[in-house]
């Protein structure tokens, strides 16, 4: 079953519906539910690598659904520890449980200060809301 | 981006249902309702209904209709009385594609062409330019709409009788007086009903109370690749020729119409490509467009909902065509490894 529309308030948002948990040193991301939603069910994660660098505002993966790809962007630079297996082999995962069982990498992250830039839930709302 | 989409006389049923609303061909269509997947699934396993009154549709009458109609389009109207149709080409003068469609024998006289929304204006300018006295080219597309009713219980569902493929009857369904015609473009069994434009709320209403689930044109896609119907503007062109397509089998080459010469020498030469189906090794979605090594090209590329695996056309080496032949498709700057396989990608397993 698809999720329903929820942006949770301990993430941090990056305007290209990313999010990222960040969890000391490290940090877990993912993609929105308005993300998600706009692509339909996906079909498809092409990931990186455990060990390869991701640059904040890169693209770091791509989410395929049936009609369209998109690049997944790096809401803030790291190094790949993990990647979520589950979603590669179930990319659909992403449309059930986007900011939990759908999270897609784990990163050591290598600017703490490159979250303050990140947007909280309720920036990110707004720019939901003029998408 | 100012140009104004044109409505099909069910976009406001679209709306209401809660259907992605997309641009197509000029027209705002619905993309969508549920999912691509669970539509595409729905049509296989049952049956679903798509809104594709954005197709056109001319009416050629008169008593040298059949000879216009011969010299234009590749398939033999000899081989069809009234009450039956046919799949043919509207072929130019190199043998290229102008337009892939399916002609309805009305009566001896009378012709209807059901023919790709985007190819409206060119077909009909194609035919107009064409026309000889005692054959009449009209428009009518702005007076249908047309629903395709799909799927193996589409016909039990609408509480039809059984029917050969490619054959029509008037008939009133849920009471709307409409044309049935027994074709499609999911490789399902079903139906086409053409409608007065002013009764097709009242079909699509009753269409949908038989249980026929809303399909958007993103089920229409995977589901008529799954099957290899080819797509006009992305795997048949003007450009491109129908024997190079596989379209060899619907162009009588025994008699005279546009481009036949030229395609009785591509026959006989032996194409330089061929359209191709293919299947992707490795978890990779092609796409339109995309490379294929060694000289050849994506023409239409999706996920398989029933294979759950990226499959394709698209034009390789003649001498690459053939089914088992590996093939290396550059998915945006990775190579994956794919596949020729038979036609059709997907045929159901006989029970």
């Amino acid at each position: 079953m698809p999720a329903g529309e929820t942006y949770p308030d301990d993430l941090r948002y990056h305007k290209e519906h990313d999010w990222a948990r960040i969890e000391g040193e490290e940090a877990v991301l993912g993609i929105t539910w308005f993300a998600q939603d706009a692509l339909g069910e996906l079909v498809h994660y092409e990931s990186p690598n455990e060990g390869d660098t991701i640059s904040k505002d890169a693209p770091y993966g791509e989410v395929e659904s049936v009609k369209a790809v998109s690049d997944v962007i790096a809401p803030l630079s790291g190094e790949v520890l993990q990647v979520n297996q589950k979603v590669v082999a179930e990319p659909e995962t992403v449309n059930d449980d986007p900011y939990g069982e759908g999270w897609l990498i784990r990163i050591r992250l290598t600017d703490a200060g490159e979250a303050e830039s990140l947007l909280d839930a309720d920036a990110y709302k707004q720019v939901v809301a003029e998408a | 981006m100012a140009q104004t989409l044109l409505r099909t006389p069910l976009h406001d049923r679209h709306v209401a249902l809660g259907a992605r609303m997309v641009p197509f061909a000029g027209w705002e269509m619905p993309v969508q309702y549920e999912g691509v997947i669970p539509e595409h699934k729905a049509v296989r396993s049952d049956c679903g209904v798509f809104d594709v009154s954005h197709m056109g549709e001319f009416e050629v009458e008169g008593p040298r209709a059949t000879e216009l109609l011969q010299a234009t389009l590749s398939n033999d109207l000899e081989k069809i009385g009234p009450g039956q149709a046919q799949y043919t080409l509207l072929t130019n003068e190199r043998g290229g594609i102008i337009d892939d469609l399916i002609v309805y024998r009305l009566d001896e006289f009378r012709y209807l062409l059901i023919v790709n929304a985007a190819n409206r204006e060119p077909d009909g300018r194609w035919l107009k330019e064409r026309e000889i006295p005692g054959s009449d080219v009209r428009d009518v597309s702005d007076e249908y709409a047309l629903l395709a009713v799909q799927g193996p219980r589409a016909i039990e569902r609408l509480g039809l009788p059984k029917a050969d493929q490619f054959t029509f009857e008037e008939g009133q369904i849920g009471g709307v007086q409409c044309m049935v015609n027994r074709t499609g473009y999911t490789g399902e069994d079903g139906c086409e009903l053409l409608v007065m434009a002013e009764d097709a709320e009242a079909l699509w209403d009753h269409v949908l109370e038989c249980g026929a689930v809303p399909c958007g044109l993103g089920a229409r896609d995977t589901l008529r690749l799954e099957v290899c119907y080819p797509l006009h503007g992305n795997d048949i062109t003007p450009e491109t020729d129908a024997i190079s397509a596989g379209l060899g089998w619907c162009c009588a080459l025994d008699k005279e119409f546009s481009g036949a010469q030229e395609l009785r020498e591509i026959k006989a030469l032996g194409p330089v490509q061929r359209l191709v189906p293919f299947v992707m090794e490795e978890k990779a979605i092609p796409r339109q467009r995309m490379a294929i090594e060694g000289g050849g090209e994506v023409t239409s590329g999706t996920h398989s909902p029933m294979l759950d695996r990226g499959i394709g056309l698209g034009y390789v080496p003649a001498d690459a065509a053939a089914p088992d032949t590996p093939l290396t498709i550059d998915v945006r700057g990775k190579p994956r490894r794919a596949r020729v396989v038979k036609r059709p990608i997907y045929k159901r397993e006989e029970s």
